[in-house]
């Protein structure tokens, strides 16, 4: 039991070590990485499987008890993550077979991803925050490798901005960390819970804020957001695939288990002020995304846009809010991701991901004009795909709240995604093509399956949508009741 | 660089400075030491001995490539975490093999385990910065 829980940490972990003895072996490791990242779904299934029947499961590391160990927990919140951070490595894995160069993976492409597919794991299932903080770390260290892998000029730019904007950001948790260990003695969350409780509340929420921009930063919420367009449209499609999915979903995540666990005191200013950036979030990013013209640069305005509405189900802090902001998590990490993977295989197709130069893609290449349907459509909200159910969830909750502008702000915001939607179907699939563009030999079946894979993931999500809407009601459930994961942690006695 | 003194002192020192790194190994567990400094003393021997007689002939010394290192001391660190699944108990709880000598006490334990795996790992990573370096 205890190994479950950090399974889906330790087996790409482990793998990566494996993964840099075999360096001169890219054959190999590329099947290895492909199988590490398909048990690591398995493991993540089986945890997740594991929490819906018998609850919360702890365990801390090296025998310790908590609050003195270092403690993971899987709940329903972290274990869905986990689980989607799973599928994701493996789509990711699968696709990169075809899209990684022999460069790339001489320089240590497939062990670097392990190690950040390890960090995003440890991230979402540790119970303490100074760990949290180490996970971070583990990832920014892999990410900011995989980013500027191969050294291409945009890509060093991109990744010095990143980098640069990052440590900032782990410089306000940091300062953070210090300042919520001075105050209470602790840094286990589920200690936490009830050290903060005592402790003075203008001091607690001034912490929150310190944790808000450290974790904003990372979410890449308004108006921390501007690393992220800078940055993601360089690497290899693969990579920043992942990056789009995954990463910024790290900090949703901390925000979300901050704002539910730790900072519950005074709801009415930490989560007016979370309502605030929310609304400002969704806006300004669907507006940058409506002056750009690149594919993979739309969609990393988008993914600013989508933060928003996330970040609104928290603020709302109602049980249907959070329940939609984890259902729309979910399905934006699946549908975004899958668009990535789509700009990069019309890159492969047509030589080029700007919308200048590509054109007639629908007549020539039908298929992968259904592939970039289903997912744009789910991240425009149209029924009956995944993001309608998402958007449906957030709005429902809004209108409960009696929230009526940010309602506004987000329908209109799910008007604009559609514009830039359109805009790259009608120039890249429907206009006729540019002259001159030669389209080139049909696309690799590695890059062809995880699209189509992850298509199916975001149609199944809107037709069969009730197993999936109640394990979010699940997660929102123990969100609104944190004693449950207190006591999972410290045991009935402890005080929650 | 071609310089007498400097080949003759790095040659005197790179002995005692890789000593002093396997001293500040097996000291870290109860005093300042550990394998992360460790690995940095034994590291700077190398980066010291490539300075003054090439690179080359530095990674002649070494016999294998630094990322292997890296490979090898991660997979140290993290087989003394799962070494506790053979004892029964969580990942990374501290096993201890403890024999008495008529001199001294060898002590074994999965923590000095994990600590080898970090002084590989330590010394993998400064070299693969240093040695990409120079190839550039």
């Amino acid at each position: 039991m205890s190994w479950l829980v950090i399974a889906p940490i330790l087996l790409p972990l482990a793998a990566s070590a494996v993964a840099f003895v075999l360096h001169r072996r890219p054959a190999l490791q590329r099947g290895w990485a492909l199988a590490t990242t398909a048990a690591t779904l398995a493991a993540s299934l089986a945890l997740l499987a594991e929490v819906s029947r018998g609850g919360i499961v702890a365990t801390t590391l090296g025998g310790w008890p908590a609050p003195f160990g270092i403690t993971f927990v899987a709940d329903h919140l972290s274990a869905i993550l986990v689980v989607v951070g799973a599928v994701m490595a493996l789509a990711t894995a699968a696709y990169a077979l075809a899209d990684v160069d022999a460069g790339r993976e001489g320089l240590g492409y497939h062990p670097l991803f392990l190690v950040l597919v390890a960090g995003v794991h440890g991230a979402f299932l540790t119970g303490d925050l100074f760990n949290l903080y180490v996970w971070f770390e583990v990832l920014l260290i892999a990410s900011f490798a995989l980013l500027t892998l191969g050294s291409g000029r945009a890509q060093l730019e991109g990744g010095v901005k990143y980098v640069a904007v990052n440590l900032v950001s782990s410089l306000f948790f940091l300062a953070a960390i210090g300042l919520t260990y001075g105050l209470t003695g602790t840094l286990n969350m589920a200690d936490l819970a009830g050290a903060l409780r005592d402790a003075p509340p203008n001091l607690v929420t001034l912490l929150a804020m310190l944790f808000l921009v450290a974790f904003g930063i990372k979410a890449a919420i308004f108006p921390l957001f501007f690393w992220l367009p800078a940055s993601y449209h360089t690497p290899p499609t693969a990579v920043a695939a992942y990056f789009a999915g995954m990463l910024t979903k790290v900090g949703v995540y901390a925000l979300l288990r901050a704002f539910t666990l730790l900072f519950t005191g005074d709801v009415a200013w930490t989560h007016g002020v979370l309502a605030v950036l929310a609304g400002f979030t969704m806006v300004v990013g669907v507006l940058g995304a409506a002056a750009q013209n690149e594919m993979r640069r739309i969609l990393a305005f988008h993914i600013v846009s989508q933060i928003g509405y996330m970040i609104l189900g928290l603020a709302l802090y109602t049980p249907l809010a959070l329940a939609g902001a984890l259902f729309y998590l979910v399905h934006n990490v699946v549908a975004k991701a899958n668009l990535f993977f789509v700009a990069g295989l019309v890159r492969r197709v047509a030589g080029s991901s700007d919308l200048d130069a590509v054109g007639g893609l629908y007549r020539h290449r039908p298929w992968l004009a259904i592939g970039f349907l289903v997912p744009a459509f789910a991240l425009a909200g149209f029924p009956p795909l995944s993001g309608f159910w998402a958007k449906l969830l957030v709005v429902l909750a809004g209108l409960e709240a009696g929230a009526w502008l940010l309602v506004v702000l987000a329908l209109g915001t799910g008007l604009l995604t559609l514009y830039s939607m359109t805009k790259i179907w009608q120039r890249a699939f429907w206009a006729p093509a540019p002259e001159g563009l030669e389209l080139r030999r049909d696309a690799p079946a590695a890059m062809v399956v995880p699209v189509a894979a992850l298509a199916g993931v975001t149609i199944l999500m809107g037709v069969a949508v009730e197993p999936f809407l109640a394990l979010a009601q699940a997660a929102a459930a123990e969100m609104m009741d944190p004693a449950r994961y207190v006591a999972a942690v410290l045991g009935e006695g402890g005080t929650p | 660089m071609n310089s007498v003194i400097l080949r003759t002192a790095t040659r005197l020192l790179i002995g005692l400075l890789l000593l002093f790194s396997v001293f500040l190994l097996l000291r870290g567990h109860d005093l300042p030491g550990g394998g992360f400094i460790g690995g940095l003393v034994a590291a700077s021997a190398i980066a010291l001995y490539a300075i003054a007689e090439g690179f080359e002939r530095a990674f002649a010394l070494l016999r294998v490539r630094p990322r292997t290192l890296i490979g090898v001391g991660l997979s140290a660190a993290v087989t003394a975490g799962l070494l506790a699944a053979v004892a029964g108990d969580v990942f990374l709880t501290g096993l201890w093999w403890v024999r008495e000598f008529e001199a001294f006490t060898l002590k074994l334990s999965t923590p000095l385990l994990f600590d080898v795996g970090v002084y590989l790992v330590v010394v993998g990573v400064v070299l693969t910065m240093l040695f990409s370096l120079e190839e550039h």
